[in-house]
């Protein structure tokens, strides 16, 4: 097979050799390609182009000494091209639905790219794809992209606060806990993101935003704790405990049911309840905002844990587990700081008044109520059945995350 | 000053011993990586030493302190001057595909009024190292076959070389004598030549060293051939035999293999071939660089 190539004043110093490369592409080796040219160093750039890249001079064309063009160069094509992607493969298909399992020595190449054999696997953990998926990741991640919010400017800052002392201790208070609930909900999805291989793009990209949501949670949490020029509240060491077993849990779909189901899904109605009590324009923004990105974390906890049980009912006897184990770890602890609680009732009664106080407490009840249902609501979809979604929905921590 | 290489009887060792002159950190990747693949799928007893010349490398292999090295094409031709004084027999063994037909250049600025070697009389010329086959001894013998006379002491000469003594002792294997001689071109008191070999050329060009357009080949050297792998007196047969098989089997559709021999730069190993150095044998005579017994001649040789 032969063909011809004429590189007109260009020289392989100056991208000629892209011509080259092309007309040899669609020859076998062997093949024979004719360069013509007037680039006065054509020759002595081509015979050290081809030596590098494995292809040869012809006899004749070789043992030639003129330096000029004038006499077409004929290179015979070699065997290093086709030998260096003969057992490359796909990895999977770009547009998914992702393999069932991703293969490490794909490493870092995008889904569906053909990758060269070769170089070193990727040492992700997370590489089945019932274990991370979800079929609606993609959607979510849409919808997380289209829904990024700038903390500057989504927020009215300047709003008047106009709320008394003590009850902006209050929601100082409870965003001095919201913030350190947040850090959590950012390094969760951060290191599960870390192994996870990237074949499962959209998960990959999901736990991105989700990352990203929770550091502007963190934010405007803080912003507004600072907003009325004090000092931030406190952090129990019981509430810190009961966070950090979220961070120790080894598992993807644990790690994610953990945090995503029963915590985020418990902040749901948290958020929604000093929303609606919120006694400053700036308190109602940053929990309206927090309440619309943390609703896609719970789809995704939910959707993905649900997805792992359709393929593996017995998945369910392991999720029960973590919620025993990470009972049992804080069984000792005193779960929620007493001042997070009692800021919740302060907030919702409005005042001191002891008729309002008595609301405030009743408001926190129904809530816990909420909280509860809406636990039990998500495990049952996830495959409980009812007494046992009741059961584990009791045992979650008292620290709501 | 290193002539008095004594011929001792091989230390009592088994298998292979390569010898590798260390010109750039990733020769220790190559030979890790070479050795584990032939100890390991090959099930050659093989190790490997390093030098930091190769002067030291030859003189090992004719003494049968290594039982093969890989050699730059002047030290097979030292290598084989030392065998042959004293009566030891080398075997080469294989060479890179990209060790053949190579050429080097004679460039000048691309406006420059030399247009033929012979305009070069009174002219300085820039080389590389003064021991690189490539981009001294053999463009300069090319030169002399113009009539010209080009030295770097003066003394008879009517062509000045500039030499740029990077990497003394590595046979031209270290690129950067050879960059200077080139960007010597452009630079403050610049040469009216430079001598580079032909992947150069075009590697400078890519590297703006030399801006596509600036230089035009004024000559070229005949091809030559250049590294070849040669086993020494020690070498048992039947290792070198295996050792050899083993090269020239080394697959580039290996994915563990191609990153090694990307780096060493080849696709395929070849089975040797001999009448590549005659130029340089011819080079090194003219130069007075090693003597016909293998001692080094060259004063300013300091490897």
């Amino acid at each position: 097979m032969r063909a011809t190539t004429d590189l007109d004043g260009l020289g392989l110093d100056d991208g000629g050799h892209l011509l080259v490369q092309r007309a040899l592409e669609p020859l076998p080796p062997g093949g024979r390609l004719t360069v013509t040219g007037r680039h006065p160093a054509l020759r002595v750039h081509l015979t050290a182009w081809c030596r590098e890249h494995g292809h040869r001079l012809a006899a004749d064309t070789e043992t030639s000494a003129a330096t000029g063009s004038d006499v077409p160069v004929e290179i015979i094509k070699g065997t290093a091209g086709e030998r260096r992607w003969h057992d490359a493969q796909r990895a999977g298909t770009a547009q998914g639905p992702p393999d069932q399992n991703a293969d490490p020595r794909w490493g870092l190449a995008a889904r569906g790219a053909l990758v060269e054999a070769g170089g070193p696997p990727i040492g992700a953990e997370w590489t089945e794809r019932e274990h991370v998926w979800a079929d609606i990741a993609p959607r979510l991640y849409a919808a997380a992209a289209a829904s990024q919010w700038d903390p500057a400017t989504a927020v009215n800052w300047t709003a008047t606060l106009d709320v008394p002392d003590e009850i902006d201790r209050a929601v100082v208070q409870l965003m001095t806990y919201l913030v350190e609930n947040e850090q959590a909900a950012l390094i969760i999805p951060a290191r599960l993101l870390s192994q996870l291989h990237p074949h499962f793009r959209e998960v990959m990209q999901l736990l991105a935003t989700q990352a990203a949501d929770e550091a502007r949670h963190v934010e405007v949490f803080t912003r507004r704790g600072l907003l009325s020029g004090g000092l931030l509240g406190t952090s129990s060491a019981g509430g810190r405990a009961s966070l950090q077993t979220l961070l120790a849990e080894p598992d993807f779909t644990t790690a994610s049911f953990l945090l995503s189901v029963l915590g985020e899904g418990t902040f749901l109605d948290l958020l929604r309840f000093i929303h609606e009590h919120a006694p400053d324009p700036v308190t109602a923004d940053v929990t309206r905002l927090a309440l619309r990105d943390e609703a896609r974390h719970v789809a995704f906890g939910v959707s993905h844990t649900a997805h792992l049980v359709t393929t593996d009912k017995s998945y369910l006897g392991v999720l029960r587990q973590s919620v025993e184990r990470r009972h049992a770890a804080l069984q000792d602890t005193a779960g929620l700081n007493s001042e997070v609680f009692d800021s919740l009732v302060l907030l919702a009664a409005g005042s001191w008044e002891p008729a309002a106080i008595r609301r405030g407490w009743q408001a926190v009840r129904r809530l816990q109520h909420q909280m509860d249902e809406g636990r039990r609501r998500r495990l049952a979809y996830i495959g409980f059945p009812d007494d046992e979604a009741a059961e584990l929905s009791a045992l979650h921590t008292r620290n709501f995350m | 000053m290193t002539g008095s290489v004594s011929v001792q009887s091989s230390v009592s060792r088994q298998g292979l011993v390569l010898g590798a002159v260390a010109y750039d950190p990733k020769v220790v990747t190559i030979w890790d990586g070479f050795r584990a693949w032939l100890r390991g799928p090959g099930g050659l007893d093989f190790d490997y030493v390093l030098y930091s010349n190769y002067e030291r490398q030859v003189e090992d292999l004719v003494a049968g302190r290594v039982d093969v090295a890989w050699n730059s094409p002047l030290a097979w031709v030292r290598a084989r001057r030392l065998a042959t004084a004293r009566g030891v027999t080398l075997t080469p063994v294989t060479m890179r595909d990209t060790d053949r037909d190579l050429r080097s250049v004679v460039a000048v600025r691309a406006d420059s009024p030399v247009g033929s070697l012979t305009d070069l009389r009174g002219r300085t010329v820039g080389t590389g190292a003064v021991d690189s086959p490539q981009s001294t001894l053999l463009p300069l013998s090319l030169l002399r076959a113009a009539g010209l006379r080009p030295t770097a002491r003066g003394g008879g000469a009517d062509v000045q070389v500039r030499r740029f003594d990077i990497g003394v002792g590595l046979h031209g294997d270290h690129i950067g004598g050879e960059r200077d001689a080139a960007r010597a071109l452009f630079g403050a008191d610049p040469v009216d030549a430079a001598c580079v070999i032909d992947s150069n050329l075009l590697l400078f060009a890519r590297e703006g060293v030399l801006p596509s357009g600036s230089v035009r080949v004024l000559a070229q050297t005949p091809p030559y051939d250049h590294c070849t792998m040669t086993a020494g007196p020690s070498a048992d047969d039947t290792l070198t035999k295996r050792f050899g098989e083993l090269l020239l089997g080394m697959d580039y559709g290996d994915q563990d293999l191609r990153p090694l021999l990307d780096l060493e730069g080849l696709t395929q190993w070849l089975p040797p071939r001999l009448e590549g150095y005659a130029q340089l044998e011819r080079a090194v005579d003219e130069a007075g660089f090693y003597d016909a017994e293998g001692t080094i001649r060259a004063s300013d040789y300091r490897p």
